[in-house]
């Protein structure tokens, strides 16, 4: 009993930074409705920040002056990031506004790295808050019981912030109705500008106050940016009472799992230490499918994103077809003119590209957010893998890959569609994190962390022309398929459900079967992209299916041109391209992706190709 | 004959709060009936209750005699009854024959295809419902390019796509200019005595309610306060009584 | 315009392929070296320092059988997909002789597996696995590092002196930390003489809970602990573990936390008298060493961590295999390989025939503090070759290893 007291004490200590650092978040996200993928870079630069100052100046004016300063400097490029970066974008679609932030992690990533060098930095402890106390008979650290006071206490202030200043009436009524600020006759400029400015400080002081606690790490960004999204979805985005629950829960959660260790269930050893790597998102995954909006959380009207510009299809004119025929006898005849190499970088090209067009397919043409694309083309990848270690065959083996990424779409899909915008977004997420933990840890069938080798494809095709052919046709076709049902009358019933639902559901359309069958469809082509992938490497591991690949594919879509049936293709080129010529040319190659991408995003609100066709459209208007 | 529409005992209310307390009505084919009531009088939740938007706490809908209570709008299209909405939802990244043509589609149970071009489905059909409400010109024009009481008409063919027994029209002229509310009204009752739906359409324009309307049904405070003709309305005491002589018709 | 997109994209790749291409030059022999550069700087960037300075001085010499060494370094973005298409590029395009590098076990894998599919030689310096040259071994895949089992293995017959009952493991939760922790239960439950039992935390790479940890051991009642975590989660581990009085009278021993590229982070948190694995490189006088030593200190004014070392190692291996091979034919590289004796600056190494690992040791000692650092003390170097499975337990492991 006291070991669970204590514990439960660890699991409030831990839960006061993340606290801070998520209700930055929910803040920003609740005004401006902008996921904020930075938001974790920002709490790792709270936490060199405080070590610079710490370390330069000694004692408690170097600690504590180190976290005040460390807010402030975060909060000033918080607001610099807002006002040269974010401001020129809020009009454009939402998740371009997210790949903009995403650029953002990489350039302070690399900034962070030349600033401050690849080495940990551990700081010192806190002054006066060295030692520990015994609480039942446990020495318990003293600055731990500080956190967990300081986390109520930032609770309270903030409350009272929400609750008795104008500042914070307009934040709330902002987060509410957002017509009704502009009613109001607001500068949604300033409260934009101000809003960050607060998240980013309390996200620089959340980092700073870790401080003690562990050391400053380059990976820190992404390591926190996940458990933030999650607090921030369990309790409600934009609830800041929310954030302070979810935080507590997922800390507490955390924390009795440790606190079990190994337990013997139903006469199996488990090992609830492990559960740790994935505990969060099984908790998001399950408020998510009972409380749709969080715990706190109310609908959010998201604003619409300007499916005006797109045109009327139509048939495809013979122009296109032609076009088409032309696109495929070059792509063809590519390994005839250029070297290996470009096969084999064409190879990923084009995988990437079925991967993005079947993204393309739920965020394009029906609308729906998805984080965890990855998660198929990670299953996709393991079932081919799986097979042909069985011994099946290479066609049966892509087959069966693409059948176990759409049967996990078909089940996960079946949750998702029910909830909307972000929310779904972030369950799709979690499901992914979840499919990535399992992989990760069923050392016995999927290799663990180390995956899986020798999955090559047969002798035959096993020459990088020969294979950048097959994959070609494999992919090709897959493309193809994206491109066709936008023209079918099931892709109209997507985009139906899409940009109206409520007359969608009046001419009779069964908008959440519809939206679950395109689901299941996307995540069977992304699995056939993850098969075919796993013979082009030869192996698999289990990042295929993280967060990061996600992301990928969402930048090759956006990159590209959300709606528009190139664009994916055309990002999935471009981005991949760009990575490989980068990491190639430059030690700073991170920062450099980023910059471009934060520049094509800024140039190019709708996507490269998106951009052409207006400026094809403009000329031909005008 | 059993009644195109028949409402009996409809009641909903929110929180405790009644909003509809018992209400009967019908509407009967080829008739054009509209539902009245100042603010807060509970005809749009009555509206919702029939269009499937709510589900009701008690009483019974019913569509020639089949109970279509608490249905949702998906089956309820499948009963036969369409819809307008009161801010004109259309699908914009279609052209104004495709989004006829989705209807069309539907109707004929064919979303889940995927070995035909959807243009190419029901161009006939979806042409004469245009030429119907005078879109011709317009049928191949991004529907996002269209005048607002070209999306009316527009929505009015696409309702019709469905070949309903019963049209629903939630304000169907709000926000027009009273040309366009009398022509969009024409047309609306002309489909109606045309292929013998019952029209049941809430409006706040007192004009267009006299004018178009076979009979009101006029409410306040969840209840059905009146109904007939327009000029028993007209002449009732109660409802003037509730409008306060706004009624100057 | 779909044409037209095309067009650019196809004429943007071919100007790259010109461009590198024009690049070759006839009269160095070219390393392909792939490796987490970006991800994992901390080991990384004094590796490359070591690679650095080892093919400076050959070339230096006069390289290697009148040719001079050239490495092209490229980051694999720590996935083992972008290591293979790298690999790609450095076989098909740029032609090297082989490839070498890799830091994390799945992408080592990854590219030993592509080494083996393309019949190209690579030499694996870091990453640890036991299956890169076990059951995922090939005649193309060569390791420096001693592998997981037996950097445990270096440890065990000091955890049974101790002779402690009940064990406390600490792991991260991937393949290094879990084969570590298996290898751990597997030697000390065949070398102690009492009984013993474990209890185990997994904790998530990186991400440690360190304070529920420290509290689940203390709640345990653990006798001595055996810890695989390393960077931020051992400095976490540690601080806490002070804090809360987890080390006082109880035993730790603890895998590579002796190198310092995780001890010298650890400052004055250091704790006193933990036997763990490492490099001590201010106290090795070999000649080998010292030479090394004076001589990275010299040219890049910094001292040598681990991954220098491993840099370094790695260039003189291969520069004595291409010497004793005389040629980049692949087969004669491989013949090359077997059993070659390299100077290392820990002393003699040889590439084992039998299972392509190097016997390069590592240094056991424990951990103290001095002037605020952490350093080892009471330290002997454990050669690789007598914490490597018998032969015959070598060829059972070999079993899954394809030729």
């Amino acid at each position: 009993m006291t070991a669970f007291f204590v514990q439960t004490l660890n699991g409030l200590a831990s839960a006061s930074s993340l606290f801070l650092v998520a209700v930055g978040l929910s803040l920003i996200f609740g005004v401006t409705r902008i996921v904020n993928f930075a938001h974790g870079s920002f709490y790792m630069l709270g936490v060199y920040i405080a070590y610079t100052c710490a370390t330069s100046l000694s004692g408690a004016l170097g600690f504590w002056g180190g976290v005040l300063a460390a807010g402030l400097a975060v909060a000033v490029i918080g607001v610099l990031v807002e006002m040269l970066v974010l401001r020129r974008i809020y009009s454009s679609p939402e998740l371009l506004q997210l790949i903009a932030t995403f650029a953002l992690v990489l350039i302070i990533k690399d900034a962070a790295l030349a600033i401050w060098g690849p080495e940990d930095l551990l700081g010192p402890r806190a002054p006066g808050f060295t030692g520990a106390v015994e609480i039942f008979g446990r020495a318990f650290p003293t600055y731990d019981l500080l956190l967990i006071a300081l986390g109520v206490a930032m609770l309270l202030v903030l409350t009272a912030l929400m609750k008795k200043t104008r500042f914070g009436l307009l934040l709330r009524a902002a987060t509410e109705d957002r017509e009704m600020t502009d009613a109001l006759g607001v500068n949604q400029k300033l409260l934009f500008t101000a809003v960050f400015a607060l998240g980013s400080f309390l996200a620089g002081i959340g980092g700073a106050l870790q401080l003690p606690r562990e050391p400053a790490t380059l990976a820190m960004d992404l390591g926190i940016i996940a458990d933030v999204f999650v607090v921030v979805v369990i309790g409600g985005l934009g609830s800041l009472h929310g954030a302070f629950v979810a935080a507590i829960i997922i800390s507490l959660v955390k924390a009795y799992c440790i606190g079990l260790g190994s337990q013997t269930l139903f006469g199996v050893e488990f090992e609830f230490s492990k559960l740790t790597l994935v505990a969060e998102f099984i908790v998001m995954a399950l408020v998510l499918v009972f409380k749709p909006n969080g715990l706190f959380g109310k609908p959010i009207i998201h604003s619409q994103t300007s499916a005006a510009v797109e045109l009327p299809l139509g048939k495809p004119s013979n122009i296109q077809l032609g076009a088409l025929l032309a696109g495929i006898l070059l792509l063809a005849a590519m390994p005839a003119v250029f070297d290996e190499y470009t096969s084999v970088l064409a190879t990923d090209v084009l995988i990437f590209a079925l991967f993005a067009a079947s993204l393309g397919l739920i965020i394009g043409t029906a609308g729906l957010g998805s984080f965890g694309h990855a998660a198929y083309f990670g299953l996709g990848a393991y079932g081919a893998a799986l097979a042909t270690q069985a011994g099946f065959g290479f066609l049966s083996s892509l087959f069966l890959g693409a059948a176990l990424a759409l049967a996990a779409a078909m089940v996960f899909g079946w949750f998702c569609v029910r909830l909307s915008g972000t929310y779904m977004a972030m369950l799709t997420l979690a499901f992914a994190q979840i499919v990535w933990s399992i992989v990760f840890q069923w050392d016995a069938v999927t290799g663990g962390s180390n995956g899986l080798v020798g999955i090559w494809p047969p002798e035959a095709l096993s020459d990088r022309d020969y294979f950048y052919w097959t994959t070609l046709t494999v992919c090709g076709v897959g493309v193809l398929v994206c491109w066709w049902v936008v023209y079918t009358p099931f892709g109209y019933a997507l985009r139906a459900a899409r940009d109206s639902t409520v007359k969608a559901l009046a001419i009779g359309l069964s908008v959440k079967r519809l939206q679950w069958a395109g689901f299941a469809l996307a995540g069977g082509l992304a699995g056939v992209a993850g098969a075919v992938y796993v013979f082009s490497k030869g192996s698999i591991s289990p990042e295929v299916s993280a967060i990061p690949r996600s992301v990928d594919a969402l930048v090759m879509v956006l990159l590209g041109g959300i709606n528009t049936l190139l664009g994916p293709v055309v990002g999935a080129a471009v981005f991949t391209y760009l990575q490989d010529t980068l990491a190639r040319s430059t030690d700073y190659w991170r920062a450099v992706l980023g910059a471009v991408i934060l520049l094509l995003v800024m140039l190019f609100p709708r996507g490269i190709v998106g951009s052409i066709k207006q400026f094809a459209q403009r000329r031909r208007a005008a | 004959m059993s009644k195109a529409l028949e409402v009996s005992g409809l009641k909903k209310s929110f929180g405790g709060v009644a909003a509809v307390r018992g209400i009967d009505f019908h509407a009967d084919a080829g008739e054009a009936v509209a539902l009245i009531g100042s603010n807060g009088a509970g005809k749009t939740t009555c509206f919702n209750l029939i269009n499937g938007q709510l589900t009701p706490d008690g009483g019974r809908v019913s569509l020639f005699g089949l109970d279509i209570t608490g249905r949702s709008p998906e089956l309820l299209f499948r009963s036969g009854v369409a819809r307008t909405f009161q801010i004109t939802a259309t699908f914009a990244s279609m052209s104004v024959r495709e989004n006829v043509q989705m209807a069309l589609m539907s109707r004929h149970r064919e979303v889940a295809g995927f070995f035909s071009l959807a243009t190419s489905r029901h161009t006939v059909a979806a042409n004469e419902l245009l030429a119907d409400v005078g879109l011709s010109e317009q049928a191949s024009r991004p529907c996002a390019a269209l005048a607002y009481g070209d999306l009316k008409r527009l929505e009015l063919a696409v309702a019709l796509a469905n070949e309903p027994r019963l049209l629903l029209m939630d304000e169907p002229t709000a926000g027009m200019s009273p040309e366009e509310r009398n022509a969009l009204m024409r047309l609306a009752l002309r489909v109606c005595r045309e292929r013998k739906l019952a029209l049941l359409f809430t409006e706040h324009d007192m004009d267009v309610v006299f004018t178009h309307a076979d009979r009101i049904i006029v409410m306040n405070r969840g209840r059905l306060i009146a109904q007939g003709s327009p000029s028993e309305v007209r002449a009732n005491e109660e409802v003037r009584a509730v409008y306060l002589g706004s009624l100057h018709v | 315009m779909k044409t037209k997109l095309f067009l650019l994209a196809t004429s943007a790749t071919a100007f790259f392929a010109i461009h590198s291409a024009s690049a070759v030059a006839q009269a160095t022999i070219k390393i392909g070296e792939i490796n987490s550069y970006k991800a994992q700087p901390a080991f990384l960037e004094p590796y490359k320092k070591g690679w650095e300075l080892a093919q400076d001085e050959i070339n230096a010499a006069g390289g290697v059988n009148g040719r001079k060494l050239e490495t092209i370094f490229r980051d694999d973005n720590a996935t083992p997909g972008d290591a293979v298409r790298v690999a790609e590029e450095l076989v098909s395009r740029e032609k090297v002789a082989l490839l070498s590098g890799t830091f994390l076990s799945n992408v080592g894998l990854a590219v030993g597996d592509f080494a083996k599919q393309r019949k190209v030689l690579f030499i694996a310096s870091e990453p640890l696995t036991d299956k890169l040259t076990w059951a995922n071994g090939n005649d193309y895949t060569f390791r420096l590092r001693a592998n997981t089992a037996m950097q445990t293995a270096m440890l065990v017959p000091e955890a049974a002196k101790l002779n402690k009952k009940r064990w406390g493991i600490v792991y991260p939760n991937y393949e290094y930390g879990q084969s570590a922790a298996n290898w751990f239960k597997k030697y000390l439950l065949s070398q102690a003489t009492g009984g013993v039992e474990f209890v185990e935390q997994a904790a998530p790479l990186g991400r440690i809970d360190a304070g529920s940890v420290v509290q689940a051991m203390l709640d345990a009642k653990v006798d001595a602990i055996f810890n695989v975590t390393f960077g931020a989660d051992l400095q976490k581990f540690v601080r806490e573990g002070n804090t809360r009085g987890l080390f006082n009278n109880r035993p730790v021993v603890s895998l590579l936390s002796g190198e310092p590229e995780y001890l010298d982070t650890l400052k004055d948190e250091t704790p006193n008298g933990w036997i763990v694995t490492g490099y001590p490189w201010t106290e090795i006088n070999t000649p080998e060493h010292k030479a090394f030593r004076d001589a990275y200190q010299k040219k890049f004014n910094d001292y040598p961590r681990l991954g220098s070392v491993v840099g370094y190692a790695t260039v003189k291996s291969i520069a004595a295999m291409l010497k004793k091979s005389g040629s980049t034919d692949v087969a004669k590289m491989q013949a090359a390989m077997k059993n070659l004796e390299v100077m290392s600056p820990f002393g003699k190494i040889v590439w084992r025939a039998q299972d392509n690992q190097s016997t390069m040791g590592a240094y056991v000692g424990k951990l103290a503090k001095k002037d605020g650092k952490g350093v080892m003390v009471d330290w002997r170097y454990v050669d690789g070759k007598s914490v490597q499975p018998t032969d015959d337990e070598v060829k059972r492991l070999r079993v899954g290893a394809k030729k």
